[in-house]
């Protein structure tokens, strides 16, 4: 159990992190979440009494963690990978770490095949690549069998094969009532592993909930409707009988329907009524990174600018049209850059994340779209994707054969069930 | 925490980075080297000497010339034992480990400085060896009234190096900055300080100047040096405590 009571740490005149008080139980993983810059490795140091806070206390087990009896055997931590001297051998490192607290060599050995780094144990870890670095900290933090444990971005560089190790490692650790506190900035990989979210910003505490209770208390859930597209007066008679009935209804930009403050059953109701045939009506439940963004909107210390390469661009020869900006960047919804899931890849298509009005889309009914369900090159900005057979509020789920399920959704839909 | 976990945490990071090796024998071979080249220039010159020169003639003291140059690699030893946890970001992963902090640094220093005291005293009594197998018909005896004491001196002043250097690094952390403050400070400043009129009494008080004498076997004519062998490794050892203080007061205050 990790407490901190009015933690505070001020650099000067700059407040790293303020008032600051939590709890992280036993039992469960705790996710820690913030922007760059928002003081989450302050607070893993004060955690670890590597810092001094300037005010209020934290404690492990009810002790500062500095007059923690035998501290390495109670807690350990990730704080930074490539906190190791090179020139010394992955095994070296450990070795020195294990007899600091007394544990037999014999344990280094078996948390290196833990970690799978065996084979380069007699490697110097100059040669390391991030990924590794990370498996070796992670071992270190493994070698005294503590109860506590604290990661600081533990999956960065690392495998795929090696985020899923990180993620049941992390949850079998809490399964056998360990207390775990990992910070990270990958929000799909957070929605599935951590059980409990502590969110900070700006120094200061923005939530403390379970993972179900920060989404549905941070975004709103919504249906999506899609009628033939044969035919676009259905639409039009479907989206002013759902406004009727007290729904938001706003359209998506492949031609679909987005609908809020109506229950499933309760729109196909009304489609019903209004003699208006469906060929999709499908419950979204909003993703960890959604719900993330929208609450640490405002708590952005280092936010993008749009890249005007004014001092690169040639000037354009008469008559040309300049070129588009990349639609969305720089509007108010447009919140951060695309999510990893994006590849990197410019957002081309208008696309209103969610939580924008997805009415800034300019694309517009798009009627006689060839195929009715092309969301694919869609699907990489839009992290509102859908929830593949995420259960129903109550009505059936229409069939819907999503196009590439982005991780980002996944997450929620087994935390819904 | 038992002292004895972090001392031996200590030894097995000690000897398994390239640099202590690397540093460690570069002190004995520059040491060594320029001992005995210039044992044997002195050899050579001894019958060019006036006669207060020849009565100034250290033979003990000049086998050890080699140690002012040496002493940078020690120096060099000492700064990286400290810094290395610094430049590496190992410092938090060694303080979360052992909390307290004093236990640490010291640990630390101990295991250092029971390796710089070996190969200090190794190189101390090889300089001498060599030295006098050199200086031929002008040497001197072990058994020779205080040649013995400046030889353990001359060990005790490599170890004191070392330390001093490691409480700097513990204060500077940078081993850039701790390295290019000592290096010069060693290699030239305290030597025009020493040499020039204005400052000799000053400079005098300097660590390696202060510890040096212990070295010298031969007091030359009108020396006004206001301490003897051991008040001169007395000060230079002040100054150790001085800088591991220094070292331990920032360590335990400020944030890893």
């Amino acid at each position: 159990m990790i407490e901190a009571v009015g933690l505070t740490k001020r650099y000067g005149d700059k407040t790293a992190v303020y008032n600051l008080s939590f709890q992280v139980r036993p039992g469960a993983v705790t996710g820690f979440l913030g922007p760059n810059g928002s003081g989450k490795s302050t607070t893993m140091r004060m955690i670890l009494g590597l810092d001094n806070p300037t005010a209020g206390t934290v404690t492990i087990g009810g002790h500062p963690y500095r007059r923690l009896p035998n501290a390495p055997r109670q807690v350990g931590a990730l704080l930074d990978a490539k906190a190791v001297h090179g020139g010394r051998s992955a095994r070296n490192h450990l070795l020195s770490l294990a007899q600091l607290s007394g544990i037999p060599a014999r344990r280094v050995d078996e948390v290196l095949g833990v970690v799978g780094l065996q084979d380069v144990a007699k490697k110097r870890s100059k040669g390391f690549s991030l990924g590794m670095g990370q498996r070796l900290g992670i071992a270190a933090a493994l070698l005294g069998d503590p109860q506590v444990l604290l990661f600081d971005e533990p999956v960065n560089g690392l495998d795929p094969e090696g985020i899923l190790w990180v993620r049941n490692l992390m949850k079998a650790l809490a399964a056998e009532g360990r207390t775990v506190f990992v910070s990270s900035h990958l929000m799909s990989e957070m929605a599935l592993t951590a059980d409990h979210l502590i969110v900070i910003g700006r120094g200061q505490l923005l939530a403390d909930m379970s993972i179900t209770d920060f989404i549905s208390a941070n975004s709103a859930d919504f249906a999506r409707v899609r009628t033939p597209d044969s035919d676009p007066q259905l639409r039009e008679k479907l989206s002013s009988a759902l406004t009727e009935a007290g729904g938001r209804v706003l359209p998506e930009q492949d031609g679909a329907l987005r609908i809020m403050g109506l229950p499933l059953p309760r729109i196909s109701d009304i489609a019903h009524d209004a003699g208006v045939r469906l060929w999709e009506l499908s419950p979204h439940q909003a993703s960890l990174e959604e719900a993330y963004m929208r609450m640490t909107q405002g708590a952005v210390d280092y936010r993008s600018t749009i890249d005007q390469k004014s001092g690169l661009q040639q000037p354009l020869p008469p008559g040309a049209q300049p070129p588009m900006p990349v639609p969305g960047q720089g509007q108010p919804g447009w919140y951060a850059p695309p999510p990893p899931q994006a590849g990197g890849q410019p957002p081309t298509v208008p696309q209103g994340p969610y939580g924008a009005p997805a009415g800034a889309s300019p694309a517009g009914p798009a009627a006689g779209q060839p195929n009715p369900y092309a969301q694919a090159p869609a699907a990489p900005q839009q992290p509102a994707a859908p929830a593949p057979a995420a259960p129903p509020a109550g009505g059936a789920p229409a069939p819907a054969p999503q196009t590439a399920p982005q991780p980002a959704a996944e997450p929620k839909s087994e935390d819904a069930r | 925490m038992a002292a004895t976990q972090v001392i031996r945490s200590e030894w097995t990071k000690i000897r398994s980075v390239a640099s202590t090796v690397w540093t460690l024998s570069l002190a004995v071979v520059v040491t060594l080297a320029l001992s005995m080249l210039i044992s044997a220039l002195s050899a050579n010159e001894f019958d060019k000497l006036n006669a207060q020169d020849r009565s100034d003639f250290d033979p003990t003291f000049i086998s050890f010339a080699g140690m002012t140059l040496g002493q940078l690699a020690m120096i060099v030893f000492g700064v990286l034992v400290v810094s290395n946890e610094y430049s590496s970001g190992m410092i938090r992963t060694s303080l979360a480990a052992v909390p307290q902090r004093g236990t640490f640094l010291f640990s630390k220093v101990a295991v250092a400085t029971g390796l710089a005291l070996v190969v200090g005293m190794a190189t101390s009594f090889a300089a001498f060896f060599l030295g006098q197998a050199m200086l031929g018909e002008h040497r001197a005896q072990l058994g020779d009234t205080g040649v013995l004491r400046a030889v353990v001196g001359g060990g005790l002043y490599m170890t004191l190096i070392a330390m001093f250097s490691m409480g700097v690094a513990a204060m500077l952390r940078s081993p850039m900055l701790g390295l290019g403050i000592l290096m010069p400070f060693f290699f030239l400043i305290s030597n025009i300080l020493g040499n020039v009129d204005a400052t000799r009494k000053v400079g005098r008080f300097l660590p390696d100047q202060a510890g040096s004498r212990i070295m010298q076997v031969v007091t030359p004519v009108g020396d006004d040096t206001p301490y003897g062998p051991w008040g001169g490794l007395g000060i230079m050892a002040l100054w150790v405590i001085a800088a591991l203080g220094g070292g331990y007061a920032l360590l335990k205050r400020r944030d890893a």
